[in-house]
């Protein structure tokens, strides 16, 4: 099977999700520019029409409600936003909106809705282009939260949530969009709220999601090199979380490690770390570590993003810290690619 | 409007005032334990709206919805159960006095925070327009509504993709305590901004109910067939406080002129009396509406006095839909 993009990944979701429910409608601000959002809605107007396509006024909040109101009608709908950060605005629609409704009227009413965020990283991208806030919404009962880290889960993992009869939010890396793996065009779903086991070690569990699982699987043979057997769980729902599936690898491994790409205060990392303690004391060998961006905003300059990304050689010492294991000799890194972007060829502004 | 119509006006309000004077009655047993936001004195423009629309009419609506639920033709009996806490209640006790819902009828909902409603509306009737529905879609709010970045976001969208949206705005010059003179401007009028957005937009002055209707009438039907959203503005008096069953006129905040002349001009005090001058033995006509909306509202207090609350335990843990626990 050829190597395909992230991007194209999520635009073959969208056309087959579009093509199997008749009733499904896309919008959001710039999905039918020239751009069409990194390519993620290219041909989805010039096949389905202006009525079920279509741009939309600089409103977020109001898009969101918008989005809630169509579900209640029978209308489910996909909405892209560009920037996570913009999505802010949105708040009052998610959360007392959204998020509630089916709650809040006795269930009566499901509310299927899909919304996009895509978080952007890389140089320039600064303190309100580059948020990931996927512990801010999985903290809101009634909410879906994913990050599919590659292709193939991007693809089903977006038909997932778009079948799903809950609002849920699908948080896209802008690194992951070039990224290459292997998928099919037919209709396949993801399970929603359930990790994915990369690799099968005894040492340690790390937990991932997003960029940061893409990062760890490149590292896998230098740290298997080093003579680490690390468990890699792809994390991919943030709400609902898998706690089974973590809980029996921490069991096998006895220990646990958890990389973040959000803040660390009140992060997922931090959560998982809280319920693996109160489920699996008993089995941890070490204390277990979360390995989250610090509490400061992004500054916008090449010298202050040194701080919010991770080097590959401080992510292999630190697995090794929450295995317990001292590494054998040292890490020799010749990287030449900038901190500040996924791979040579990435290019801003984005 | 004839006599017989005037007299169901009359009837479709005194029911809503009677729900109401019965809830802040019975409020101080302490059994409704959720805030309620009274209607009386704010009846006339959900009952107009209740003779010019129909039950295929969309609706959602605010904190102080009970007089748009009730008019819409929402279940008396669910809606005191709501307040109750019951099971039995439209929302199963989960929303409360603030979040109302009947789809029989199509109340669509009531929410909370000022302006939430306003944006589902609008995504409600794009979907009965996408559906090919005839149905309007009535949204109603509060002059401080129309301070929140919900309302003209909703408004642009409804104009510029040609949603047939009403949005109706009960004017009673306050939110909460905070007087409009302390939060728009001075000189502006609501309905003439709102023109300026680009969608129809009218004045109702609720001392005349009679041309209010025909205008409203007129409004929503030209909505209807044109697809271009409108604005209605009535001005409109609260009784009693904000939130809670009783008055709060000794804190001050509104001149007692301005009450005094405004429970005057109550409109189903002026309806009635023009009604004395129209209807024979309208006293005795009155007092048998009267008795039969009480007998109504004795049996839905029995019916929420008599219902079990919710067991959380019986419903799982789980806030999604469609989950299994």
């Amino acid at each position: 099977m050829t190597q395909r993009t992230y991007v194209d990944a999520v635009n073959t979701a969208l056309h087959l999700a579009m093509e199997k429910d008749s009733n499904l409608v896309a919008f959001g601000l710039g999905i039918n520019d020239p751009k069409r959002i990194f390519g993620t809605t290219s041909g989805l107007v010039e096949k389905f029409g202006q009525d079920r396509v279509f741009d939309t006024p600089t409103s977020e909040n109001t898009m969101t409600g918008v989005q809630v109101g169509l579900a209640l009608a029978g209308i489910p709908s996909i909405v892209t936003h560009q920037r996570l950060d913009f999505f802010l605005l949105a708040m009052d629609q998610l959360v007392n909106s959204a998020a509630k409704w089916h709650f809040m009227f006795g269930s009566q009413q499901p509310v299927p809705i899909t919304i996009r965020l895509i978080i952007g990283k890389g140089w320039g991208q600064g303190p309100t282009h580059s948020q990931a806030l996927h512990a801010w919404f999985s903290h809101i009962p009634g909410l879906k939260v994913i990050a599919p880290s590659n292709p193939r889960d991007a693809k089903e993992l977006t038909l997932a949530a778009i079948e799903d009869p809950n609002p849920v939010l699908i948080l896209e890396h802008r690194w992951l969009h070039n990224s290459l793996g292997e998928f099919d065009d037919s209709y396949s779903l993801g399970e929603i709220g359930k990790v994915r086991s990369l690799t099968q070690g005894k040492d340690v569990t790390v937990v991932s999601s997003s960029f940061l699982t893409a990062k760890l699987l490149g590292l896998n043979a230098l740290i298997k090199d080093l003579d680490l057997d690390i468990e890699l769980l792809d994390l991919r729902s943030y709400s609902p979380i898998d706690w089974v599936g973590i809980f029996e690898s921490v069991r096998r491994t006895g220990s646990l490690i958890v990389f973040d790409y959000g803040h660390t205060s009140g992060s997922i990392a931090g959560e998982i770390i809280a319920k693996v303690t109160e489920n699996c004391f008993s089995s941890l060998k070490e204390p277990p570590v979360r390995f989250a961006v610090k509490d400061l905003p992004e500054g916008t300059s090449f010298g202050y993003t040194r701080d919010q990304y991770f080097k590959d050689e401080d992510m292999i010492y630190a697995i090794f810290k929450a295995a317990g294991k001292t590494l054998a000799r040292e890490i020799e890194l010749r990287s030449t690619t900038p901190h500040d972007v996924p791979s040579e060829d990435f290019k801003g502004p984005f | 409007m004839n006599k017989e119509e005037k007299v169901e006006l009359y009837r479709r309000m005194l029911r809503i005032r009677l729900v109401e004077e019965a809830i802040a009655r019975e409020y101080p047993k302490g059994e409704m334990r959720c805030p309620v936001h009274l209607s009386i004195g704010q009846e006339l423009l959900p009952t107009l709206v209740s003779l010019v629309t129909s039950k295929n009419d969309l609706a959602v609506s605010t904190h102080r919805s009970h007089a748009h639920y009730l008019a819409k033709g929402g279940s008396l009996q669910k809606f005191v159960a709501e307040l109750f806490g019951k099971s039995t209640g439209c929302s199963k006790g989960r929303g409360g006095s603030m979040h109302l819902i009947d789809l029989d009828v199509n109340f669509m909902g009531s929410t909370a925070i000022v302006g939430n409603s306003i944006p589902v509306g609008v995504g409600l009737g794009y979907g009965a327009k996408l559906r090919g529905d005839k149905a309007v879609v009535l949204i109603y709010l509060g002059d401080g509504a129309v301070e929140e970045g919900a309302f003209y976001e909703s408004v642009n969208f409804a104009a510029v993709r040609k949603i047939p949206a009403i949005f109706l705005c009960e004017n009673n010059n306050f939110s909460v305590y905070s007087h409009i003179s302390e939060r728009q401007p001075e000189g502006r009028r609501i309905y003439n901004m709102v023109e300026g957005l680009g969608i129809n937009s009218k004045y109702l002055d609720s001392s005349n109910p009679e041309k209010s209707l025909v205008q409203l009438s007129n409004i929503i039907e030209t909505t209807r067939l044109t697809q271009i959203p409108s604005f209605i503005e009535i001005d409109t008096f609260r009784f009693l406080e904000h939130c809670g069953p009783a008055e709060d006129d000794h804190l001050g905040y509104r001149e007692s002129a301005y009450i005094v002349d405004a429970k005057k001009k109550d409109p189903l005090l002026m309806i009635s009396l023009e009604l004395v001058g129209l209807i024979k033995d309208w006293d005795k006509v009155m007092a048998e509406m009267t008795k039969l909306i009480d007998e109504e509202i004795e049996v839905a207090f029995d019916f929420a006095r008599n219902s079990d609350y919710p067991d959380p335990l019986l419903e799982g843990t789980s806030a999604f839909a469609g989950a299994k626990s």
